[in-house]
């Protein structure tokens, strides 16, 4: 998925702000911004970290500074080496659309970082942080855990079902299409009632405060 | 057979819950996933496991599991022990890999399928 086809399919698809969370790693957000910006898309940076438990959790950052930040303490925690035959090439592209390296790190990888760690780290860095497909049979805080832990702290579980309560065990419940490649772009989305497509607006619309929501109807 | 027994010939290292090591141990389950130890644990199993998160404490107990043992002497976080402390679920550490404390337990009488 190059950082263009990224943008232009998801605006096509209608939608308004998207979120980039590689495994492990947000060193394609950039280039996707640069190519989102001229047609109108915000792109929000963030990562899918996956805790030692291996649990995935959505970090969404407000700015690059704290996305840059919690990708050195992931890659701090993060160990192994990709064989690119196995999982494939890590591509880091740039604004221009180049290939400008291969990700030599185990992205696939599980951090040694607590789920609670992770959930810390996202918040002290004034990040969202999501756990992810939390209605999918494996590496959701779910399947691994049997329920999500008290005391966590999560802002918002994600689904990966159509169909979307308004909250599971008392956390907001967003739903996104968890796309890995170009066909599954914007198969799922929620709709935000926020002033802005920022961290700040969106995380005032979890906690449903200042008039800001998630809206229902799909 | 008791926990206390299989803490003696298997030397595991008896972190937490010391008190209920008169526990019959009836059976073993082994699994990462607790949403599967959820599912298919049964009770008076003995949990093989390398999770050290304290949602473990709450599997066993809710599933009167006999005791957790976890496997590659890993180190249980701060809070499973004290939740372990708290719910009176001996929490117990082998030094072995699991393949190799559970074909040790299994050859000691211990089945995972219950007759």
């Amino acid at each position: 998925m190059s950082p263009f086809t990224v943008a232009r399919l998801a605006r096509q698809r209608g939608l308004d702000v998207i979120a980039i969370c590689d495994h492990n790693s947000a060193e394609n957000v950039t280039a996707v911004r640069t190519a989102a910006r001229p047609i109108g898309l915000a792109v929000i940076g963030g990562m899918e970290i996956t805790s030692q438990e291996e649990v995935h959790v959505l970090g969404l950052f407000p700015e690059d500074d704290s996305l840059a930040a919690a990708q050195d303490v992931v890659y701090e925690h993060l160990a192994g080496e990709n064989d690119p035959n196995m999982f494939g090439e890590q591509l880091v592209m740039n604004e221009q659309e180049k290939v400008i390296q291969s990700n030599p790190k185990l992205l696939i990888g599980a951090t040694d970082l607590t789920l609670e760690d992770v959930v810390q780290t996202i918040h002290e860095l004034g990040g969202l942080a999501i756990a992810s497909h939390v209605d999918r049979p494996s590496f959701s805080v779910v399947s691994q855990l049997g329920f999500i832990p008290q005391g966590l702290g999560l802002d918002a579980v994600e689904s990966c079902s159509d169909r979307v309560s308004a909250s599971a065990e008392g956390l907001p419940m967003i739903s996104s299409s968890d796309a890995h490649r170009p066909g599954q772009i914007g198969t799922r989305c929620t709709r935000f009632l926020i002033d802005d497509p920022t961290i700040a607006e969106i995380g005032m619309a979890l906690k449903n405060v200042g008039g800001r929501r998630i809206l229902m109807e799909q | 057979m008791t926990l206390y027994e299989i803490v003696q010939s298997l030397e595991l290292e008896v972190r937490a819950g010391a008190g209920s090591l008169s526990n019959e141990v009836r059976g073993g389950y082994a699994s990462d996933l607790l949403s599967d130890v959820l599912a298919n644990a049964q009770e008076g199993d003995l949990w093989v496991t390398l999770q050290t998160h304290q949602n473990t404490v709450a599997v066993a107990s809710m599933k009167g599991l006999a005791g957790i043992v976890l496997v590659n002497g890993r180190n249980p976080e701060t809070d499973t022990l004290q939740k372990a402390e708290e719910e009176e679920i001996p929490l117990l550490v082998s030094a072995l890999p699991s393949f190799e404390l559970i074909g040790r337990l299994y050859k000691s009488g211990l089945s995972g399928i219950r007759r």
